[in-house]
């Protein structure tokens, strides 16, 4: 099933992507293609068939429940774009009325 | 032997040995890298300093008596995507360019462990995302055998930097043929072990149901040496396997007398070139003359491995690239609002096909298409995990050729993205099913490029495999040190060049 260009924008939306207008319908005719080769999975019968999501039947894997010691509060901060000393800062989260959200 | 040209085992002895210096050794990898990789641009990061430190330290302790750990002195190069601290590790990505990770990966820690020595880091497509290592955003890697074609990816670098003798061994991953597809284009051994196998922590995550590190190397004994020093259980990773590795060496001279070896009727025909098709064949002719019995098998579902791979794949991947998005760490273009400035640096920071990727894997989960995209790839992967165990109740091990095709020049393939993906048509069904699978070198085309021989074996077999491809290499006789009118220059001819 081919993508449509809006659909296109609004998977960049979902993915935070940010592309440009030109870009829209290029990446549609790509995804399309792309998405048309893996829809070949469709062909197989397997509505009976339990999916498989990892090789091998790990459950409820957990750990000793021990204090350790964890990284370095002033090491990972240091690695951020933005930081106060104490907290990653980044811009304003919540918009305004009028910016329509 | 030059001693750029020597196996990691005969380096390691020697320096137990007494009778040439770790300093030595690594200073003539250094060197080598100085010569050629300017020209095959491997390297990422060359931790220079830090080598020689750690190979003096090794040398002391040879003088001094100490017990040394397996593969002391010997180096190693390491995929950019493992964690390694306070050494810069991007993933092949601008969005993590001057990252500099706090802690060291696990499979880093093991490789210390077992006394190897870092060179750096080496080249890899962008988070692991390619078949040719062309979507580095930082360099284009050339393949050792001719300089003007790819090595392969995404394990790019890994494969080109011990093809190019610029180190004996060196860690890659495999998502769905990232080790062993650069392996069969360079000449090399690649290793994917079972999903499991080795630990996931502290490696950048593609598509964790599938990632899995494993070794590369010019020898099948080597490969198996660094697969112990880098496999085993770790808390850590809460998908490793608790089962014991097992002595994957003890077997490894055992021979294939008697051995069933199953060619995948679905993994060959149509897209295999003629090249890869006419060394292959005398493969199978090797193992036969070696006593193997080669059986026909068929796994019925394996043509839909490549599609459920391109939908499972970038599903895993959509989520696990969410965290990058300007705040913790790396890249960060500004903007008024958080959601702009996640939606900018993502868009800035990510190459075009990691970008293609994230969509397919968002638009693959979203709502109304998960029961059609994500779900049915998930159902085709069962079936090809059942094909896989039919199989091996009529063969002992699978084979097919690794990849279709030799390696292809720079720019053949980078406008197509289904041409890219095609690459990994032969590597992707053990992939899904999470068992272990190699490449061993089998032969060069008419044009004088390798091809690889891929071999598929029952999970947790990796020590059958690497006794298959141990006995088929004695056989197979096959020079892994590159040679033609356009491959990286032979190391200096007062030491004999090869074998």
């Amino acid at each position: 099933m081919p993508l449509s260009a809006d659909e296109v924008r609004h998977v960049a939306m979902l993915a935070r992507l940010a592309i440009d207008e030109e870009q829209v319908e290029h990446l549609a005719s790509e995804l399309s293609s792309i998405l048309e080769y893996a829809e070949q999975v469709g062909e197989v019968a397997a509505a009976e068939v339990e999916p498989m999501t990892h090789p091998f039947p790990l459950e409820n894997v957990l750990r000793p429940d021990d204090p350790r010691d964890t990284l370095d509060r002033d090491e990972l901060l240091a690695q951020a774009p933005d930081a106060d000393g104490n907290r990653f800062v980044v811009p304003r989260i919540v918009a305004d009325e009028e910016d329509g959200g | 032997m030059s001693l750029v040209t020597e196996t990691a085992s005969g380096l390691a002895r020697r320096i137990a040995d007494g009778e040439v210096k770790a300093r030595e050794v690594v200073d003539a990898h250094l060197e080598r890298i100085e010569a050629v990789d300017g020209d095959v641009r491997a390297f990422l990061h060359v931790t220079a300093d830090a080598a020689r430190a750690q190979a003096d330290e090794v040398d002391r302790r040879v003088a001094a008596g100490d017990e040394l750990p397996p593969l002391a002195g010997v180096p190693v190069a390491i995929k950019d995507i493992f964690c390694t601290r306070g050494v810069p590790t991007t993933a092949g990505s601008k969005i993590l360019e001057g990252w500099i990770p706090p802690y060291d990966a696990t499979v880093v820690e093991a490789l210390r462990a077992a006394g190897t020595i870092s060179l750096g880091k080496v080249n890899l497509d962008e988070f692991a995302m390619g078949s040719s290592t062309e979507n580095s955003a930082y360099a284009d890697t050339a393949n050792p055998w001719d300089l003007g074609r790819v090595p392969g990816g995404s394990s790019g670098g890994s494969v080109a930097a011990v093809a190019g003798l610029m180190a004996p061994l060196a860690v890659g991953t495999d998502t769905g043929g990232s080790i062993r597809q650069p392996a069969a284009l360079t000449g090399t051994v690649g290793l994917k072990p079972t999903y499991g196998r080795v630990s996931r922590y502290g490696i950048v995550a593609f598509a964790s149901s599938l990632d899995q590190a494993g070794p590369v190397a010019r020898t099948v004994e080597d490969t198996a040496l660094l697969h112990t020093a880098i496999s085993g259980h770790d808390p850590r990773d809460s998908t490793s396997l608790p089962e014991d590795v097992g002595d994957v060496l003890q077997d490894l001279r055992k021979g294939v007398e008697g051995l069933k070896v199953g060619v995948v009727t679905e993994l060959q025909g149509e897209g295999y070139e003629t090249g890869v098709e006419q060394a292959f064949e005398a493969g199978l002719h090797r193992l036969e003359s070696l006593g193997a019995e080669i059986v026909e098998v068929s796994l019925p579902h394996a043509p839909y491995g490549l599609p459920a791979y391109y939908l499972v794949a970038p599903s895993e991947a959509s989520s696990n690239l969410a965290r990058y998005d300007g705040t913790l760490y790396g890249l960060r273009v500004d903007a008024s609002t958080a959601e702009e400035m996640n939606a900018r640096t993502r868009a800035e920071g990510f190459g075009p096909e990691v970008q293609r990727r994230i969509m397919i894997g968002t638009y693959a989960l979203s709502a109304g298409y998960f029961d059609a995209y994500y779900l049915q790839a998930s159902k085709v992967r069962r079936l090809i995990a059942q094909d896989f165990e039919a199989a091996f109740a009529q063969a002992d091990v699978l084979t097919s050729p690794t990849s279709p095709t030799v390696a292809f020049p720079f720019d053949s393939k980078t406008n197509d993205p289904i041409a890219m993906y095609l690459n990994d048509i032969a590597t992707v069904p053990a992939s899904l099913a999470g068992i272990p699978a190699l490449s061993v070198p089998c032969g060069l085309d008419e044009q004088g490029l390798p091809v690889g021989m891929q071999l598929m074996g029952p999970l947790l077999a990796e020590g059958l495999l690497l006794r298959v491809a141990w006995a088929f290499e004695q056989e197979a006789g096959f020079d892994p040190i590159p040679r033609g009118d356009r491959a990286a220059p032979a190391p200096g001819s007062d030491d004999g060049g090869g074998s």
